[in-house]
């Protein structure tokens, strides 16, 4: 990663490294939800290091998952739902002639 | 085996995730609020079922799954619930490298939470068809991994793995869409690396 082009060179610049950036790319989301093993994640690490190009993806992809986490999570429940919730505790709520 | 005496203490400080749960689910407050309702009632009644010491949030999560599916699913279902286009592979990222460029100095993470306005994402989310939105809120918005959303929703785990990857790329369409709609990012941005991530 010496310079910005350093990257592309190295992902465009033979077979191999086209193939290790398709491969790469492929486990994005894999590598992302956590769900790889550690030895996929040393050959990711090792192949982001020098590749700028898949380095931006992952990256990007990295922040859109906080991004939507934390932008779908964040609605302001009913004030009365917890204590309408809890009131049916200890009560025969579905009216089956028990409590609970 | 739990007590239920203690219930309320160990699982109603999960209920604001279960809610915006709810709302991504059913797509409208006063379902929600009913299914997070049912969710705990149900809860409360089967404790005597939970594992002590395994995961309340998401013993939780199941319920609240296995109750949309079977209660709210089918009075919401539209037309057209299967159907989702299919998008090239990091359909954002390429169209807002331009963009992305263009933020010097600020990370993707400020750029990206500026950029996408909460109703949007949450848009982008709710519009997709339940066979994709379930495992994406499920996956993305909670936080669950692949093992515990396949036994949530019945499905294999490539299948989660499968609709996760098509849902996520038809909710990037839509923030795209969304931002396009705003004047937000040109319509044509300069397709500098097209190539770039395409299996040849």
């Amino acid at each position: 990663m010496s310079d910005d082009t350093s990257g592309k060179t190295a992902a465009t610049s033979g077979e191999r490294a086209i193939s290790d950036c398709a491969q790469t790319l492929r486990e994005l989301d894999i590598f992302l939800d956590g769900e790889l093993s550690d030895h996929q994640r040393e050959a990711i690490r090792h192949h982001l290091d020098g590749c700028m190009d898949c380095l931006g993806a992952f990256d990007f992809h990295a922040e859109l998952k906080i991004v939507v986490a934390q932008k779908c999570n964040n609605d302001e429940m009913p004030p009365d739902l917890l204590g309408k919730i809890e009131r049916c505790f200890g009560t025969d709520f579905d009216g089956d002639g028990a409590i609970g | 085996m739990a007590d239920q005496a203690t219930f309320a203490d160990e699982a109603m400080q999960y209920a604001p995730q279960l809610y915006s749960g709810a709302l991504r689910m059913t797509r409208n407050r006063s379902d929600a609020e009913d299914l997070v309702q049912e969710t705990y009632l149900k809860g409360y009644r089967s404790y005597h079922t939970f594992t002590d010491g395994t995961n309340l949030r998401a013993w939780l999560f199941r319920i609240m799954t296995n109750t949309y599916i079977n209660s709210y699913r089918a009075k919401q279902r539209r037309p057209d619930e299967t159907e989702l286009g299919d998008f090239e592979d990091l359909y954002l990222y390429k169209n807002l490298g331009a963009l992305q460029d263009a933020s010097v100095g600020r990370s993707a993470e400020e750029s990206l939470m500026e950029l996408l306005p909460d109703d949007e994402v949450k848009q982008a989310l709710e519009d997709l068809p339940d066979n994709f939105r379930l495992p994406v809120i499920l996956a993305d918005v909670e936080g669950f991994a692949y093992k515990e959303i396949a036994e949530m929703l019945d499905i294999p785990i490539g299948t989660v793995m499968s609709r996760l990857h098509r849902g996520r790329k038809a909710m990037q369409k839509a923030l795209h869409d969304f931002a396009l709609e705003r004047g937000l990012v040109a319509a044509h941005p300069a397709a500098a690396d097209s190539s770039f991530g395409q299996d040849n």
